[in-house]
C-alpha cells in the first residue's frame, strides 16, 4: 500500500510561523486554507469554499457559518465589534440566499477588561440582532489572563434556511452574468484604519456595517441570482478574483463604475492604498442572469442598503479565472489577490 | 477630488496620446525616475496605449528597492533587540533581508510598528521612556525633510531615547551613474515630481547640458505622465536638451527652501551603496556629527554584517533601466511577491512588483 496521504500538509511557503498576512484575506490566507485546513478537514461541504456550508436536513437546506471578530479598536465610527459580529455572520448566511434563523455568540474576555465597555458591546449586539430580527440563541464565555487576548474577541455562528428553488454559490456564476455591486466600497476598512492610527481625515469616514439579508431577499424576489459575496477582508478585488477562480469564468469590471465615497478615496490616495482591496462590512456583489439584471438592480436601489447600487461589469467566457479591470483612461490591468495586508506606501 | 480627477480625465488622456503619436517619428527610450510613476504607468496601462516607438525604462526611484541588503540586515538586527521599538514606513516591512522580513521579526516578538510620519516616532518615544525607539529613515529627497525634522525635534525636545537609522539616497548622482554606464540606453528622463517639489530643478540643469539629455519634471497622475512624455518626445525630436517643468502645480525652480534648509541642517552628503547597483559617490545623506547621539548606526553595535544577494536577481539592472522585469527568467516563477528574490518585487513602487500586480504576466 502506498503511504502517500493528502492529509500531510505541504509546507506553507517559507513561513515557520504565522504572520499577520495569514489573516488578511489575501494570498497568504488562501495558502493557509488550501495547504493546512482543506487537506486535513477534506469534505465536499467545506471544499466549496463559500462563506457558508449548505446542509440537506430532511427536506430542507440549512446554511451554517461561523466567524471570529478581533477588530481593534473595539469602537469605531459607524459601528463596534458587537454590531460587526452580528452583521457579519448574518451576511455570511445571506450570501447563500438563506433566511437567518439564529446566532450563537462566544466571548473571549481578557482579565482586566472594563465591564462598562463590555456592556456597550453587548447592548450594541442586542440592538443589532433585534433590528435584524435574528435572535442570539446560545453562547459561551471564557476569560483568559491579562495579555492572552486583546480586551475581547467574539465568535458568532449562525444557521439559516435556504428557500426552495434558491441555489446561490460562487461556483454558479456563468459567462454573460451581469455584476452588480450594492454600493460604495472601502468605507469600513478606512474608518477602522483612521481610528486605529489616529489619523485625522477631513470629512467623516464611517463603517458601512449592516445586515444584508433583507436586501438579498428583495433581490431574489426580483430575478435570477447565480452568485453572491460580501466583499469583507481583501475587498471587492479579492472577491472578484475568488468568484472568477471558483466559477472558472473571466470577469471584466470597469473602474469608473465602482462607487467610492470622496473622503474614502482621498484617504486611500493619501496612504497609497487601493480601495479595491480594502474591507467592507455592509456591501455585496452579485452575479445575475443578464435578462433579470435590470429588475434586480432596481430592487437593490429601492432598498436603503442598495441605494448606490451599480452595474460594475460582466462575466465572460474568455480569460477564465482572471479579472480584467478597465482603467479610467482606457487601459486595462489584471486584478490579483493581494499578498497580505496592504501596506501604506512611503511617498 | 480636486487636483486628481482632472489628471485622470479620459478625454484629455486620449488627446495627449494622439499628440504623442503625431510628435514621434522614431524610437526613443525615456526613463521615468520615480517608482511612483512606474506604479501609475502600469496601474493605468499607459504603456499599452503609447505608440510602439516609445519605450519607457523604469528608473531607480523606489526607496525601499535601493536600500542595501547590508543596511536592511543591520535594521533587522536592531529590530530584534528586546529593548527596541522599531518604526518603519509600511512598505519596508516586507522587504526581505538575508533572513526573513520585519513581519517575521514582529511575529517572533519584535516590537515593529508602521508609522505614517516620522514625527509619530517621537510620540512613541515619549510614551515608552524605558524603550529605545528607532526609525528606519529611508527615502529620497522627498522624505528627507520630515525625517530630518524628527531628529531636529528630538534634540529640541530632549527626547533622548529616539534615534534614526538613516539610509537616504538622492536622485541626481543616480542619474549620472546611469548616464555614464557603458550600457546606458536612456535618452530622456521624466524627473521625479515629488523630489523636485522639495529640491527644485536647478541641480538638473548642468546634467541636461553636460549629457545632452532632456529632463522633464513630471507628476504622477496619468495626464501628468502623458504631458511629461509628450514634452520629452518633442525635445528629442527637435534635438533640444533642456530641463522643463510639467508639474507646475507642485514644483518651483528653487524648490521648497524651508524644507531644504532643514535637510542640510541635519544631514550631510555621503557615498551610499544602492541595492543591486553598488556604491554611488555622493548619492546619500547621513546625520551630521552634531546629531551623533540620534544616529542608530553609531548607537547600536550589531557587529560586522556582510550580506550576499541572491545570484539570480537582476534587480540592479532593472533599476538602471538596462533590463526589464519580463527579461528575468525568475520573474513570476521563482520570484513573486510571496517569494521575492529582490526588493523590486516587494514594494508597490518596485518595477517587478508593479508588473506582477498589474498583470503583465498576460503579455508574456
Amino acid at each position: 500500500m502506498n503511504d502517500f496521504t493528502l492529509s500531510c500538509p505541504l509546507p506553507i511557503t517559507n513561513r515557520k510561523t504565522i504572520v499577520l498576512g495569514h489573516g488578511s484575506g489575501g494570498k497568504l490566507s488562501a495558502q493557509l486554507i488550501r495547504q493546512m485546513f482543506l487537506p486535513a478537514f477534506d469534505n465536499p461541504l467545506l471544499n466549496r469554499l463559500d462563506d457558508q456550508a449548505v446542509l440537506a436536513v430532511g427536506g430542507a437546506r440549512i446554511a451554517f457559518t461561523t466567524d471570529s471578530y478581533v477588530v481593534t479598536p473595539l469602537f469605531f465610527p459607524g459601528g463596534d465589534i458587537g454590531r460587526l459580529a452580528v452583521h457579519g455572520t448574518i451576511n455570511d448566511l445571506a450570501m447563500s440566499g438563506a433566511q437567518p434563523l439564529a446566532l450563537s455568540a462566544a466571548f473571549i474576555l481578557e482579565e482586566g477588561f472594563e465591564m462598562e465597555d463590555l456592556r456597550r458591546v453587548v447592548d450594541s449586539m442586542a440592538e443589532a440582532a433585534r433590528a435584524a430580527g435574528v435572535p442570539i440563541a446560545t453562547g459561551d464565555t471564557k476569560v483568559v489572563p491579562r495579555g492572552a487576548a486583546d480586551r475581547m474577541f467574539i465568535t458568532t455562528s449562525g444557521v439559516g434556511l435556504v428557500p426552495e428553488g434558491v441555489n446561490i454559490s460562487a461556483a454558479n456564476a456563468r459567462p454573460g452574468d451581469q455584476i452588480l455591486l450594492s454600493g460604495s466600497i472601502a468605507d469600513h476598512g478606512m474608518a477602522v484604519m483612521s481610528k486605529r492610527e489616529n489619523m485625522e481625515f477631513e470629512g467623516a469616514l464611517e463603517s458601512d456595517t449592516a445586515a444584508l439579508h433583507r436586501l438579498v431577499a428583495d433581490m431574489i424576489a426580483a430575478g435570477e441570482i447565480h452568485a453572491l459575496r460580501d466583499p469583507t477582508r481583501g475587498g471587492l478585488g479579492a472577491t472578484l478574483v475568488e468568484i472568477a477562480a471558483s466559477a472558472r469564468i473571466g470577469v471584466e469590471a470597469e473602474s469608473a463604475a465602482i462607487p467610492v465615497h470622496e473622503p474614502v478615496r482621498a484617504a486611500c490616495e493619501l496612504l497609497g492604498l487601493d480601495p479595491l482591496f480594502v474591507a467592507n462590512e455592509g456591501k455585496l456583489v452579485a452575479f445575475v442572469a443578464p435578462e433579470s439584471a435590470a429588475r434586480v438592480l432596481a430592487a437593490m436601489r429601492a432598498n436603503p442598503l442598495g441605494r448606490e447600487a451599480a452595474r460594475i461589469g460582466q462575466a465572460v467566457e474568455a480569460h477564465a479565472g482572471l479579472v480584467l479591470l478597465k482603467t479610467e483612461i482606457g487601459g486595462s490591468r489584471v486584478l490579483d489577490l493581494p499578498f497580505g495586508e496592504q501596506l501604506p506606501r512611503i511617498c | 477630488m480636486k487636483y486628481v480627477d482632472e489628471f485622470r480625465n479620459h478625454a484629455l488622456a486620449r488627446s495627449l496620446f494622439a499628440e504623442i503619436r503625431r510628435a514621434v517619428t522614431r524610437p526613443w527610450v525615456i526613463m521615468e525616475i520615480c517608482g511612483g510613476q512606474t506604479h501609475s504607468i502600469v496601474k493605468y496601462g499607459l504603456d499599452q496605449l503609447l505608440p510602439p516607438e516609445i519605450e519607457l525604462a523604469h528608473g531607480p526611484g523606489c526607496p525601499v528597492c535601493v536600500t542595501s541588503l547590508d543596511l536592511i540586515d543591520r535594521a533587522h538586527a536592531i529590530a530584534r533587540r528586546p529593548d527596541v521599538i522599531f518604526c518603519s514606513f509600511g512598505d519596508m516591512l516586507r522587504v526581505p533581508g538575508s533572513a526573513g522580513d520585519l513581519f517575521q521579526i514582529k511575529a517572533l516578538g519584535g516590537d515593529v510598528r508602521v508609522v505614517y510620519s516620522p514625527l509619530d516616532c517621537l510620540k512613541v518615544a515619549r510614551a515608552n521612556p524605558d524603550k529605545r525607539v528607532v526609525f528606519f529613515a529611508i527615502g529620497f529627497e522627498t522624505t528627507a525633510p520630515a525625517n530630518a525634522m524628527s531628529v531636529w525635534q528630538a534634540r529640541a525636545l530632549g527626547i533622548a531615547n529616539y534615534s534614526a537609522l538613516v539610509s537616504h539616497v538622492t536622485v541626481p548622482p543616480a542619474m549620472v551613474a546611469i548616464l555614464e554606464s557603458p550600457t546606458n540606453r536612456v535618452q530622456a528622463f521624466l524627473g521625479a515630481g515629488h523630489v523636485c517639489a522639495v529640491m527644485g530643478w536647478e541641480e538638473y540643469e548642468p546634467l541636461a547640458s553636460r549629457y545632452r539629455v532632456p529632463i522633464v519634471v513630471t507628476g504622477f497622475e496619468p495626464v501628468d505622465l502623458l504631458e511629461g512624455i509628450l514634452a520629452a518626445v518633442r525635445q528629442l525630436e527637435s534635438g533640444r536638451c533642456e530641463v522643463e517643468n510639467r508639474y507646475a502645480r507642485a514644483v518651483r525652480r528653487e524648490g521648497n527652501l524651508d524644507a531644504k534648509r532643514m535637510v542640510f541642517r541635519v544631514f550631510e552628503p555621503c557615498d551610499r551603496a544602492w541595492r543591486g547597483i553598488g556604491v554611488i559617490p555622493g548619492s546619500g545623506y547621513r546625520l551630521r556629527e552634531e546629531f551623533a547621539a540620534f544616529d542608530a548606526a553609531r548607537i547600536f553595535d550589531v557587529g560586522d554584517i556582510v550580506s550576499q544577494e541572491p545570484a539570480e536577481c537582476i534587480s540592479g539592472l532593472v533599476l538602471q533601466g538596462a533590463r526589464r522585469p519580463l527579461d528575468c527568467p525568475a520573474f513570476g516563477t521563482r520570484c513573486t511577491p510571496e517569494t521575492p528574490l529582490g526588493a523590486t518585487m516587494v514594494s508597490g513602487e518596485g518595477a517587478c512588483a508593479a508588473y506582477y500586480n498589474y498583470g503583465r504576466r498576460l503579455s508574456q
